[in-house]
C-alpha cells in the first residue's frame, strides 16, 4: 500500500464524510465523489467517473494506489498485474480472468482518451483475489477498507416514547461504546479505528427538543447535541447478531415529562447490562425488504406531457430507498429490477418470495384521464371470497425423511397474499401517517383493488401510487429531489416503525 | 277420420308436447336470460317482436371530475332479444366516443369484437387491441377502465354477475400492468362516486 500519512486523520475524516454527507443528498450530481481508501496509514480519495449511469475507476488511480503494473498488450488485452499475479480485461466484455478465474463485471473496460477506465466492482470482484491485504468495498459509504481495520458501519435511529425519546446506536460489525456527558452533548465514543457513518445519521434539527441533531466529531466519535427538554439518560447495550446496539433512553425534565411517561430521571450517566422488557425482541427477524420499482423497459409506464417515464421515476426512488435503508438500518433491500428492463409481474414477487422477503413494496407512478387529479395513494391487494376460501383450504400430507409423513400448508400462489392481508394493511397505515406535510396525498389515501403484483406476495405487501404524472404541477414535483427525499424518509420512518413492530410479536 | 277424432289426436300431442317442456326445463333450468331477466329488459320482454329503434335504460360509467372514481349516468341503449343482445348493446353504448363534459375510461379506438354469457353469470367482453395499446397506464386509470366494463354489465343486467374482460380474442395478464383480469371480476361499486 503506497498511501502517504495524512498530518490530520480527524480533519481528513470529517471533510471527507462532510463531502460524501453533501452528494448523497444532490442526486442528480454530475460526477460521483470521491472513494475514499482507507487503510491504518489514514484515509484518501480515489476518484470516481460516471460513464452511462456506471461507476468507473480508472486503471491508472488503481495502479498508483496499490502499486499495480498495467500494461496494454498488443492483442487489445489489458493486463494488470501485482507480485507475480495478473487480471486480464478485454474490451466490450464485461468479465475479467483473474489468475485463470472469469469472474462478471457490471460493464465492460471502457477507454478513455488515454487512460483505461473500469467498473468500480473491478476493486472487489478481482483485485481483492490478487491483493495481499483485504480489501473491502462498501458502495452505499464511498468507502473502501483495506486490510484489517475495525470500521463499523454506524446507523442511528431516534424514535419517541411518550414525552421521552430513544436513541439507538447500531455498530455493525460490533463495536463497545463509551457515553459520557457534559452541559450540551452526549459523547459517543467507539472502540474502533474508524467509524462508517456516512449517511445522515438523523435530519436535523433533532425531534421533541429533547436532542437537537446527531453529528460526527472525529473518526471514532459521534455526538448527540442535547435539547432544552433534555434531563438525564440510560445507557443499555447488547449484541443483536453481528451488531452491537446500545440504546439511550433520553429523558426529560419532570415539568415538561409527559404524565404517561414512567421513566424515571436519572442524570448520570451508566452502562447497565439489563434492558428494557421491550427490548432484546430479535429486530434481527426482520431482515429483508423488496423494494420493486414498476414496469421497465419496453413498459414505460405512465409518461408526463414533458416526457417524464413513470419507468424511470420508479426506478430512481428505488434505488434512492436502497441506499438509505441499507445504510442507515442496516437491513438488506432487493430491488426487483435494478436497470431498465421489462420484469414478469411472477418474476417481480418471486424476488421477495424466494428470499423470504418481510415487506414487498412495489412503487409507481399515476395517470388520470382528469389532468387535475393529484395525490398519493396506497393499494392493497382485493380478492373475492371465493379466492378467500380456497387460501384458507389447510394442508395437505406428504412423506417426511425418517418415514412416516406430516403436514404442509399450501397456499395457491396466486392468493397468498390473503395471509398476510391484515399486516399489509398496518403498514400502509403507518406509510399513510408519514406522507402528510411531506407527500401530498390523494383524497382516497388507501384503496383495495385486485392488482396482480400484489397477489402472490407472501409477506405484507403495498403497492404505492407517488403521484400524477398526468398532473403538470405534479410531474414537475415528482421530478425534484426534495419530493424524491421525502418520499424515502417517509418510507423509512414507516419501515422503521413496522420494524419494530415486527420486532415485538405484532405480525406473522 | 272424423273432426272429432282428429281434434283429440291434435289436443293430445300438444299435451304431451307441454309436459315434456315442462319437464325437460325443470331438470335442466330455464336459460340464463329467463331465469333472472334484467329490470330494464323484463319491462319490455313481454312483446315477442320490438318495434324498431325501441330503447332501455341503462346507467353507463364514466371518469367523475375527480378523477379517481366513476360517475353513472342514465342513457337509452338499443333492446336486444337476448341477454347475450342486450349485454352487446350496453358495452357497445359505453365505449362510444362520448363529447365533453363526460370523459371516457376506455380507451379511443377501442371496438367491441364479441360478448357472451354463460350459465354461471359470468359475462366475457372481448375488446379490440386498442383497449391495450392506446390505454395510458397507472393504477386507478386502469381500474376504472376495467370497472367501467366490469359495473356497466353487472349493474344493467342482473343475470351477470362477474365479467372477465378479453382482447383480441384472448384471456390477458392485464391493461397496463396492474389489475388482475385472468378472472372474471365481480361488481364494485366502490369505484363508483
Amino acid at each position: 500500500m503506497n498511501a502517504r500519512h495524512l498530518p490530520s486523520f480527524s480533519v481528513a475524516a470529517t471533510a471527507a464524510f462532510l463531502i460524501a454527507l453533501a452528494a448523497a443528498l444532490s442526486s442528480q450530481t454530475v460526477q460521483p465523489p470521491a472513494l475514499s481508501l482507507l487503510s491504518k496509514d489514514g484515509r484518501r480519495p480515489l476518484p470516481i467517473l460516471l460513464v452511462a449511469d456506471q461507476e468507473f475507476v480508472a486503471l491508472d488511480d488503481l495502479a498508483a494506489a496499490f502499486q499495480l503494473t498495467v500494461r496494454e498488450e498488443s492483442i487489445g488485452a489489458v493486463t494488470v498485474s501485482y507480485k507475480g499475479k495478473t487480471i486480464v480485461l478485454t474490451p466490450d466484455q464485461a468479465l475479467a480472468s483473474v489468475s485463470g478465474r472469469l469472474v462478471s463485471l457490471p460493464a465492460p473496460p471502457s477507454r478513455n482518451g488515454r487512460r483505461w477506465l473500469v467498473p468500480v466492482e473491478f476493486i472487489s470482484r478481482a483485485l481483492s483475489l490478487i491483493y495481499d491485504s483485504r480489501l473491502d468495498l462498501r458502495k452505499p459509504s464511498r468507502l473502501l477498507v483495506i486490510g484489517e481495520l475495525r470500521v463499523p458501519r454506524i446507523t442511528v435511529r431516534y424514535d419517541p416514547l411518550g414525552g421521552s425519546g430513544r436513541l439507538t446506536i447500531d455498530a455493525t460489525p460490533r463495536a463497545n461504546a463509551t457515553v459520557t456527558q457534559d452541559a450540551e452533548h452526549l459523547t459517543v465514543k467507539f472502540d474502533a479505528d474508524v467509524i462508517d457513518a456516512s449517511n445522515p445519521p438523523l435530519p436535523s434539527p433533532g425531534p421533541a427538543g429533547l436532542i437537537l441533531g446527531v453529528r460526527l466529531v472525529d473518526a471514532t466519535t459521534m455526538a448527540v447535541d442535547l435539547g432544552p427538554r433534555f434531563a438525564g439518560f440510560k445507557a443499555t447495550s447488547q449484541p443483536v447478531d453481528t451488531t452491537m446496539r446500545l440504546v439511550l433512553d433520553l429523558l426529560t425534565s419532570q415539568t415538561d415529562a409527559a404524565p404517561a411517561s414512567p421513566a424515571p430521571v436519572q442524570p448520570a450517566p451508566q452502562a447497565a447490562p439489563d434492558l428494557p422488557a421491550s427490548f432484546g425482541q430479535p429486530a434481527s427477524a426482520f431482515r429483508t425488504i423488496a423494494i420493486d420499482p414498476g414496469h421497465g423497459g419496453d413498459d414505460e409506464g405512465v409518461k408526463s406531457a414533458e416526457g417524464v417515464k413513470e419507468k424511470d421515476l420508479t426506478l430512481a426512488i428505488a434505488r434512492r430507498i436502497k441506499s438509505v435503508i441499507e445504510a442507515r438500518l442496516g437491513l438488506r433491500v432487493l430491488l426487483t429490477r435494478d436497470d431498465d428492463r421489462n420484469v414478469p409481474v411472477d418474476e417481480r414477487t418471486s424476488v421477495a418470495n424466494n428470499n423470504k422477503a418481510d415487506l414487498f413494496v412495489s412503487l409507481h407512478a399515476n395517470g388520470s384521464m382528469r389532468p387535475a387529479t393529484r395525490g398519493a395513494q396506497i393499494f392493497l391487494a382485493a380478492f373475492d371470497k371465493d379466492a378467500a376460501q380456497a387460501a384458507s383450504g389447510g394442508g395437505e400430507r406428504v412423506p417426511a425423511f425418517g418415514g412416516g409423513s406430516r403436514e404442509i400448508e399450501l397456499v395457491p400462489w396466486d392468493l397468498a397474499q390473503t395471509r398476510h392481508l391484515d399486516q399489509s394493511a398496518a403498514f400502509a397505515d403507518l406509510l399513510q401517517q408519514q406522507f402528510p406535510d411531506r407527500v401530498p396525498l390523494s383524497a382516497h389515501p388507501i384503496d383495495r383493488a385486485p392488482l396482480r403484483v400484489l397477489e402472490s406476495a407472501n409477506m405484507p405487501a403495498v403497492l404505492v401510487e407517488l403521484g400524477y404524472l398526468t398532473n403538470a404541477e405534479q410531474a414537475k414535483l415528482l421530478g425534484s429531489d426534495a419530493f424524491q427525499n421525502a418520499v424515502v424518509q417517509s418510507l423509512f420512518d414507516a419501515i422503521v416503525k413496522f420494524r419494530d413492530t415486527f420486532a415485538a410479536g405484532g405480525t406473522r | 277420420m272424423s273432426p272429432r277424432r282428429v281434434l283429440a289426436i291434435v289436443g293430445t300431442v300438444i299435451v304431451i308436447v307441454v309436459f315434456a317442456a315442462v319437464v325437460f326445463y325443470a331438470k335442466r333450468g330455464l336459460p340464463a336470460w329467463a331465469r333472472r331477466a334484467p329490470k330494464a329488459v323484463a319491462a319490455a320482454a313481454p312483446a315477442p317482436a320490438a318495434p324498431p329503434g325501441r330503447k332501455i335504460k341503462a346507467r353507463l360509467f364514466y371518469v367523475a371530475d375527480e378523477g379517481t372514481r366513476l360517475t353513472s349516468i342514465e342513457r337509452d341503449v338499443a333492446y336486444g332479444e337476448s341477454a347475450d343482445d342486450q349485454a352487446r348493446e350496453i358495452v357497445a353504448a359505453q365505449i362510444a366516443p362520448v363529447a365533453a363534459p363526460l370523459v371516457s375510461a376506455v380507451p379511443p379506438g377501442t371496438t367491441l369484437r364479441a360478448v357472451f354469457i354463460t350459465r354461471s353469470g359470468d359475462a366475457y367482453v372481448d375488446l379490440s387491441r386498442e383497449v391495450r395499446s392506446a390505454h395510458p397506464g397507472g393504477s386507478v386509470n386502469e381500474l376504472l377502465t376495467v370497472y367501467t366494463i366490469v359495473n356497466a354489465l353487472t349493474v344493467n343486467l342482473p343475470a351477470v354477475t362477474a365479467v372477465q374482460v378479453l382482447v383480441d380474442g384472448k384471456e390477458v395478464d392485464t391493461l397496463s400492468g396492474h389489475v388482475d383480469l385472468r378472472r372474471p371480476l365481480a361488481k364494485n361499486l366502490g369505484w363508483v362516486q
